[in-house]
């Protein structure tokens, strides 16, 4: 335990990983920084999930993190919304701003962030209510009651995610009557209907059927207009696919941080090679 | 036995399909025995004239048939008893008997024999004799005295029903109002005491009361005339065996001629009686007549148990479950309360008539009530404390089944809530509970199915024999948690086992038996179906 505490070699190592301005820049490679982690640590009681993790997550990019199961993604993931604040005994230390605001401190009022912080999950979690009263439940919760307001709102998310034209015509039948992909997305119109700034998403599309998964593919690409978004995945290939920079995570670490074709093409760090090329995890 | 024969797995088919079997079996017949027995209670049997060897005679009904039991010495044919209702309570001194097969020269059922059914003493059967009139005999045989007591009969019932209107709607609505003021006397003049001086207010109070009382007067004048005007109307009813028996007609609920019906007439003779079951009242200490206040008293304290039981219910399991950090301690509760449930319900009655009636119901006595003391209001047993008591015997039930439905609330359902800027509340409020309500909703129906059926506790805390009113009625404030209460378990537990009858109660008995377990059961249907209801839109399924 001890020794691997004397292991913040790599943590060092990434805590500034942006390529500066060398030949291929993308949008929001300025240093738009939206989510800013230094130092995170994380304890469930004594046992320790997360080791030193620094990090800089631009505004309006797309952030994947991959690594072997039980390597901290999701727990990562879960500090930026407090979701982890469920689980008895969590502590986490250092630091994890959102535009500069520390999240980790514990008088921070977490129903506030969560607002600006979206989550959707890797299982597919609809509210046994209607579609409706699914993508209007946060607005309500934020206070809107107003029936045209809430419309147009939920019109807009079920928009947002695709699903306006599958579910128009059934907008007050049970939600839990569509498909594991509408799931999903529905699950994504109630996330963008309380119009947060950043979309956590985990493991959001391991449920899901290819042609579904394909759907989410492109609505977060779409997404990305208007939302950071932090997504968690198994799947390599999607990786590569759906995000601008990537995350390598092993045993609590963050071995390596980068753009995402850099880091599929030509890694940094031998794990991180190893692992993309299937050699373990 | 082979091998194979084990492996199979059919032995094991055999053994649990034929317990559950046997348990079914159990539960059916139970049923159809109540049902059977029940069931015959009201339909019109024929009446027959046995002759017997000794040259008496005897009408009744067959009610039953047996060997007679013997000693082991005695070998032969069988010998056989038949068991004869003979009526005429008031003649014969009992309602039944045995008589040996062998003693019968002859049976026959004849046409003109009578059945009344009356208010007092039981059935009377016989024939018609005469009537009179003021003493005067206006009709004489039987076929000119059925056409007149025809005619009379109808004409008396209608001035009973007026009788029983003064008695029990005018006179209590005097009673009613003598009773307030005389409190309110009694407090005014407690109140003077203290002050020390006295006001007009009691000299005015009085005033009304000599008014009611007046009243009152006035009323029982009126009662008078009806019961001389109906008095003038006698017969005389010639039974078996050469007894007479002389009577008012206004006596006599119905008559009937048993022998001479049409299947058609008995069946609406026998709906017509069923029907006077359910909503009439009980007379004849509960053997005879209905039992609507017990059905009555039975619903109205399940449904307060439920409004009680329910909402204390489930607020303890909320705690338990989602707020309270789960150890040791609320692991010990849990234990607690499970065990709570296996508590025997005689002490649950002990510890309400110890807290509830007398702590709770003395002190709102003496705190609210204390012009009416020493008559207690509150302190002594009601359908307000036995509620409770049963709300307390049947709360484990509503808290483990809620615990059980919050925890099979997926943890996603929460965290999906949470993380979309819910507080804990708002996402107990609008996800788990509505997600838990079939479970809870399951906990409901087995508290009011344990409650419903709940005797033992009641006797101490507000149930009784005979109560004179409703606990519900047009008196402000309508609802009279105070009042006690009839209810059907007692009921049977009083005609079958209290009563100076149980004989002639026996059919009784089965009949009030089926009715709450149809009671239970439709409670507990109603119940089911809006949980299904609920269930369907749910789509996930607690238990």
């Amino acid at each position: 335990m001890e020794k691997e505490h004397q292991l913040p070699t790599h943590a060092a190592s990434v805590s500034l990983p942006r390529p500066s301005g060398n030949g291929a820049t993308t949008v929001g490679d300025e240093q738009d920084i939206e989510i800013q982690i230094r130092d995170a640590c994380l304890f469930y009681g004594k046992k320790q999930a997360l080791y030193n993790i620094n990090m800089d997550i631009g505004r309006h990019e797309v952030t994947a993190f991959i690594g072997p199961s039980g390597c901290g993604k999701s727990t990562l993931l879960r500090c930026l919304n407090r979701l982890n604040d469920l689980v008895d005994g969590v502590k986490v230390t250092g630091s994890i701003k959102i535009d500069g605001r520390e999240t980790i401190d514990p008088t921070l009022d977490v129903t506030e962030l969560r607002k600006r912080v979206g989550m959707v999950f890797q299982k597919p979690n609809p509210f046994p209510k209607t579609i409706y009263e699914n993508v209007a439940y946060g607005p309500r919760i934020l206070g809107v009651s107003n029936k045209a307001r809430l419309d147009e709102i939920v019109e807009r998310s079920l928009r947002g995610s695709a699903l306006w034209e599958e579910a128009k015509d059934r907008l007050h039948d049970n939600a839990l009557g569509l498909s594991g992909g509408q799931h999903q997305r529905l699950c994504i119109a109630r996330t963008i209907a309380v119009e947060p700034q950043i979309v956590l998403m985990d493991e959001p599309c391991s449920a899901l059927d290819p042609i579904a998964t394909t759907k989410i593919e492109e609505l977060i690409h779409e997404l990305k207009q208007n939302y950071t978004i932090v997504i968690v995945t198994h799947n390599m290939q999607q990786a590569a696919r759906v995000s601008d920079y990537t995350a390598f995570m092993y045993l609590g670490r963050l071995i390596e941080f980068g753009k995402t074709d850099k880091l599929f093409t030509t890694p940094e760090k031998q794990e991180t090679e190893d692992y993309i090329t299937g050699r373990f995890g | 036995m082979n091998k194979n024969f084990w492996r199979s797995g059919d032995p094991f088919v055999w053994l649990t399909g034929g317990a559950l079997a046997f348990s079914l079996i159990m539960i059916i017949s139970l049923i159809v025995i109540v049902a059977a027995n029940a069931l015959g209670f009201f339909w019109p049997d024929r009446l027959v004239l046995a002759k017997l060897k000794d040259g008496s005679e005897l009408l009744g009904q067959i009610r039953g048939h047996e060997e007679i039991p013997r000693g082991a010495a005695e070998q032969g044919e069988a010998l056989h008893r038949t068991q004869f209702q003979v009526a005429n309570r008031d003649l014969y001194g009992s309602d039944f008997r045995w008589v040996n097969d062998a003693e019968i020269v002859s049976q026959q059922q004849p046409g003109d024999a009578l059945y009344f059914e009356r208010w007092e003493w039981g059935p009377l059967f016989g024939t018609l004799k005469q009537i009179t009139q003021d003493g005067q005999v206006v009709a004489e045989g039987p076929q000119q005295s059925w056409q007149k007591f025809e005619e009379l009969h109808s004409q008396t019932q209608e001035t009973l029903e007026r009788i029983h209107k003064i008695e029990r709607e005018e006179i209590g609505d005097i009673n009613y109002n003598l009773e307030k003021l005389r409190l309110a006397i009694k407090g005014i003049q407690k109140k003077e005491q203290a002050q020390g001086r006295t006001t007009g207010e009691v000299a005015e109070l009085e005033k009304e009361i000599a008014e009611w009382q007046r009243r009152y007067e006035e009323k029982s004048k009126e009662l008078q005339v009806l019961a001389t005007e109906n008095a003038r109307y006698r017969m005389i009813v010639q039974a078996a065996g050469g007894r007479e028996k002389e009577m008012p007609i206004a006596d006599v609920v119905r008559a009937f001629f048993p022998n001479q019906m049409s299947w058609g007439q008995r069946f609406s003779l026998y709906c017509t009686r069923l029907w006077e079951f359910l909503w009439d009242e009980p007379r004849e200490s509960n053997t005879e007549g209905g039992i609507f206040p017990a059905i009555f008293g039975t619903v109205m304290m399940v449904l307060l148990m439920s409004i009680m039981v329910v909402p204390f219910g489930v607020i303890a399991a909320l705690y338990l479950r989602e707020y309270a950090k789960q150890g040791t301690l609320v692991r010990a509760v849990r234990i607690a309360v499970n065990n709570l449930a296996g508590v025997p319900s005689i002490v649950f009655g002990v510890f309400g008539l110890g807290f509830f009636v007398y702590l709770m119901g003395g002190s709102i006595d003496r705190l609210f009530y204390a012009e009416a003391l020493p008559t207690p209001t509150y302190g002594t047993g009601g359908i307000l404390w036995a509620s409770l008591t049963l709300a307390l015997l049947t709360v484990p039930v509503v808290i483990v089944a809620t615990e059980e439905s919050l925890a099979a609330i997926p943890r996603e359902w929460r965290e999906g809530s949470l993380a979309l800027g819910a507080t804990k509340w708002e996402t107990i409020r609008k996800v788990v509970l509505p997600g838990a309500l079939p479970g809870i909703l399951t906990g409901m129906i087995l508290a009011m199915a344990r409650g419903a059926g709940e005797v033992a506790p009641l006797m101490i805390t507000g149930v009784v024999k005979l109560a004179p009113t409703l606990p519900l009625d047009s008196y402000w404030p309508f609802i009279h948690m105070e009042r006690k209460f009839m209810h059907l378990g007692f009921h049977i537990f009083d005609v079958g086992f209290q009563s100076p009858n149980v004989e002639a109660a026996k059919p009784m008995v089965f009949m009030t038996t089926l009715l709450l377990i149809a009671i239970i059961v439709t409670l507990n249907l109603t119940a089911i179906t809006v949980r299904n209801r609920l269930r369907s839109r749910m789509r996930f399924g607690t238990f």
